[in-house]
């Protein structure tokens, strides 16, 4: 595998094998010194175009870990800005000696772009609302964790929020139902797709309809831009109708898992704390960030998979 | 070898870690995935069935990722690290089936490194079969074998069998 | 004595009929059209056909503002490769086709290069914004027959009304980009099940077909001439199938990229196939297709847009929208298009001369005292995409590694060639 850019290219079987790969990064985190030679020479770089500390770091600690050297590439400060065009950039780091690259930025189809000006493998960290493919190997794994199960059979997988405008949602629903889960939609129609028949869901309008039936529970962030956008009428609503409640969280099955991908906007669609929750994994997802990066930073440049001509 | 011979093999060795140590105070065993992880439950099982005061712990070590040849040939992990004690100040004896270049053996004390600081640590393999490329040497022994380079060696509880690559070798 | 040129054993296509004939030319005009003709300069037409240089209707030259991606004189010498000897200017330049000056100076320029008739149209609104009329009338009488905003529909309703009894009055036409601008923020391709797996805010047909339906309604009241640019939806062949038989004065184009490339490209996320109105599905390439046979729709044109590379480098939200189409038109609309030779010429050249108002001296038949603007073209070759050997200044062509059929051997402008055996001439 040279890239990991959707979860669809990366197909069912990769998936597994990825999250397979993960129990080995997690366990090499619980050691008293959790670092291993394996991408030692390595550089990975990070072109961040649109902010996010949180999953930066968490690609960076991951690279770390695999002794990998990493490049931080600040977009605000850069000759991007300036004028160089996006190939430009890319080829300038490339020429820096860089095996892989670590891209998020606000408009769909980066990671396909940028492939074809360097030789590097690419990570997909987000683009615009298409995929971010390592936050659903993030999810599938924590579920899986506590599960106990590696493919999600007959599992009941709802996604409440923002779907139109969601990366998450993209992967997550690609991943869930590549590893079998039934996968349930709930949101306003304004939030939804224009046309969603080709995906493999349901959809619903009514949350407490479905809260029942849920084994997980995974709440989009809804941004505050939404409602002068004219898709919600306001948050109030939106809070009400599709927020996480202590009521609903009461109706909830005895195993349901409940899953933010962060961050979360409190009292939108998280009216409840989620440490109150007592079936949250949302402490869970944070953990196994660095775990889950680590595999695909060690699969992509270290396992030997696309040697691609040496011995 | 026979599967006599080899059960034989490892209860000597059992022995002769023991004596080596002067009892089993501080003792761990830690096998190598994937080959070693057999032989180190068989050896502690033996060595906790002679001196059964204190039962001496074991554990087994994925080494993959800590090869000097990553991203020179395909790697594939084995099964996951399972070392649920403490090492710093321990004995460790690293065990495996068949030493051989000796490089498998680095990249598990470099792993070890991870887990502790341990006061010793020695080497039993089943099989030595020569061709070293740095300078490792173990402990203990359970058989010596000449071999050609690109020979195949295989080392089982049912035995231990040499498949000559070359047509030419005996 | 003057030089005189004969083009050779091709086949002479008419709207009264095809046959096999050489044609002689001196001067600016063909003077005779029979077997075994003699010349100074002999061009090889054999296995070609001969017919009426195309026109059209819709191209951007970029010049003024900019050059960087397009001249008039490279537009107007990849037009002349494409077979064409008249180019309606769009007017979305900077500035703007909105003043006279401007308009003379793209017509001098299209003069001093020589190769096509260059026929600067201009804004409907003042610098295209929609606000207040341009000033039509003194353009008109600067010899503009033809007004658009495109690149824009004119937003406002009561304005377009108004715009239309102007024209009206001045007997010249109106021409519309159709494109409800509130409905296509921030959109990228067309809303299909592709656009919703991407991620991108789609363009949705409702905002094209509705300013059709409005254009439509307003022609019924003000009964001034309407020409649609660029349809691309079904729904907008059938408007305008029913506002024809109703008799109302309205024409409408399709382009090449319409009739042959479909909204699902845009998952290679390659800029180069973003373009307004963005490429449809197979079912409206298929009404398109309907469209032309049946007469709805009236002429291909290029809308050819080009971009210089580092734009078409962007990501595909900000890459500007836009494909050449002046080189390739007859090679896509012969290989994709299912339309008879004959048909093709019709939408290519005769049907756009006359909407353009040019039909005098373009889209002629070729007879004796007809003005020489000739195009020969073998309808068999099949060929592709060298982005080298484009004249246009810029690449942005979607076609790269497809087949096309049917190439221009020969482009004769005003009696001379400005394009002998596929070769620019100067």
């Amino acid at each position: 595998m040279k890239h990991l850019r959707s979860i669809d290219e990366l197909g069912a079987s990769g998936l597994l094998e990825l999250l397979q790969l993960t129990d080995h990064m997690a366990e090499i985190n619980q050691r008293p010194v959790p670092k291993v030679p394996a991408l030692r020479g390595r550089t990975v770089a990070s072109l961040f175009f649109e902010d996010s500390t949180r999953t930066r770091l968490s690609f960076e600690t991951a690279a770390k870990r695999l002794s990998a050297d990493t490049l931080t590439f600040n977009v605000s400060t850069s000759s991007v800005n300036k004028g160089e065009s996006l190939r430009d950039t890319v080829a300038t780091i490339t020429d820096m000696g860089v095996d892989a690259f670590v891209v998020r930025h606000k408009s769909v189809g980066i990671p396909w772009q940028i492939a074809q000006w360097t030789k590097a493998s690419i990570i997909n960290a987000g683009d615009g609302a298409h995929q971010h493919p390592t936050q659903a190997l993030v999810d599938c794994y924590t579920i899986r964790e506590a599960t106990h199960t590696s493919r999600f059979d007959g599992m009941q997988i709802t996604i409440v929020g923002d779907i139109k405008h969601s990366r998450v949602a993209r992967s997550n629903i690609q991943a869930f139902s590549m590893l079998g889960a039934n996968v349930t939609l709930v949101a306003p129609p304004t939030l939804l797709p224009p046309d969603v028949s080709h995906w493999p869901v349901e959809v619903s309008h009514h949350l407490d309809d479905v809260i029942p039936t849920s084994d997980v529970l995974y709440m989009l962030r809804l941004q505050s831009e939404r409602m002068s956008q004219g898709h919600v009428p306001t948050l109030r609503e939106y809070s009400e109708q599709y927020g996480l409640t202590q009521k609903r969280v009461a109706r909830l099955r005895d195993s349901a898992i409940v899953m933010h991908p962060g961050p979360m906007n409190r009292g939108v669609e998280m009216q409840i704390d989620p440490s109150d929750v007592k079936n949250s994994l949302i402490h869970r997802q944070v953990a196994n960030g660095v775990s889950v990066r680590m595999a695909v930073l060690f699969d992509l440049l270290g396992s030997g998979a696309n040697l691609g001509g040496q011995a | 070898m026979s599967a006599t011979d080899v059960r034989r093999a490892i209860v000597r060795i059992a022995h002769e870690i023991i004596e080596r140590n002067h009892g089993i105070e501080g003792l761990a065993i830690v096998g190598l995935q994937r080959g070693g992880t057999w032989i180190a439950e068989a050896i502690t099982k033996q060595i906790n069935e002679i001196e059964s005061s204190v039962t001496v712990p074991v554990g087994a070590l994925d080494v993959s990722l800590h090869r000097d040849d990553i991203g020179l040939r395909p790697v594939s992990l084995g099964a996951i690290t399972d070392i649920p004690f403490d090492l710093t100040g321990a004995t460790v004896v690293l065990v495996d089936d068949v030493l051989f270049t000796g490089r498998t053996v680095r990249a598990a004390m470099e792993g070890l490194n991870n887990y502790g600081r341990p006061r010793a640590v020695q080497l039993a393999v089943l099989i030595d079969r020569g061709h070293r490329e740095l300078p490792i040497r173990p402990d203990f022994v359970g058989k010596n074998l000449p071999t050609q380079k690109d020979d195949d060696v295989s080392a089982t509880s049912d035995g231990v069998r040499i498949t000559a690559m070359n047509a030419s070798s005996k | 004595m003057s030089r005189s040129i004969v083009i050779k054993g091709g086949t002479v296509l008419n709207r009264s009929g095809e046959l096999r004939a050489d044609v002689r030319i001196e001067k600016e005009i063909v003077v005779e059209v029979g077997l075994n003709l003699k010349g100074d300069t002999e061009l090889d037409a054999s296995g070609c056909i001969v017919t009426s240089g195309f026109v059209d209707l819709h191209a951007h030259l970029r010049e003024p503002g900019k050059e960087e991606a397009e001249t008039i004189e490279t537009g107007s010498r990849a037009g002349s490769l494409g077979g064409y000897t008249a180019l309606v200017a769009m007017p979305n330049t900077d500035p703007p086709q909105d003043s006279v000056a401007v308009i003379d100076f793209v017509r001098e320029q299209g003069k001093r290069a020589g190769l096509v008739d260059v026929i600067p149209s201009g804004c409907i609104t003042l610098g295209r914004q929609g606000e207040t009329l341009a000033p039509m009338a003194e353009l008109a009488q600067a010899g503009v027959n033809f007004f658009t905003d495109d690149g824009f529909g004119v937003q406002d309703a009561s304005l377009m009304r108004r715009a239309l009894e102007y024209a009206r009055g001045l007997g010249v036409t109106l021409a519309q980009h159709c494109e409800v601008a509130e409905l296509t923020k921030g959109a990228v391709m067309s809303e299909c099940q592709c656009c919703t797996d991407l991620g991108l805010p789609g363009w949705p047909a409702i905002a094209e077909e509705l300013m059709v339906f409005r254009d439509i309604e307003l022609v019924r009241i003000t009964g001034a001439t309407m020409h649609f640019l660029h349809l691309s939806t079904a729904r907008s062949v059938e408007l305008v199938r029913a506002a024809k038989r109703d008799g109302l004065p309205i024409t409408a184009e399709v382009t090449p990229h319409h009739l042959s490339l479909t909204q699902e490209l845009l998952a290679s996320y390659d800029p180069v196939y973003k373009v307004n109105p963005p490429l449809r599905s197979s079912e409206d390439i298929r009404a398109l297709k309907i469209g032309l046979l049946d007469g709805t729709i009236d002429a291909i044109a290029t809308d050819h847009a080009p971009h210089p590379r580092r734009d078409k480098e962007m990501s595909l939200d900000t890459a500007p929208p836009g494909m050449l189409g002046l080189e390739t038109a007859l090679g896509v609309v012969l290989a994709f298009g299912d339309l008879e030779i004959k048909d093709a010429v019709s939408l290519l050249s005769w049907n756009p001369a006359r909407i353009a108002k040019i039909d005098k001296v373009h889209g002629r038949p070729i007879a004796a005292s007809e003005p020489a603007n000739i195009c020969v073209f073998d309808p068999e070759l099949s060929w592709s995409v060298d982005l080298q050997r484009l004249a246009s200044k810029s690449i942005n062509s979607p076609y790269v590694g497809r087949t096309l059929r049917g190439k221009v051997r020969h482009t004769i402008f005003k009696g001379t060639p400005t394009v002998i055996d596929g070769q620019a001439q100067k």
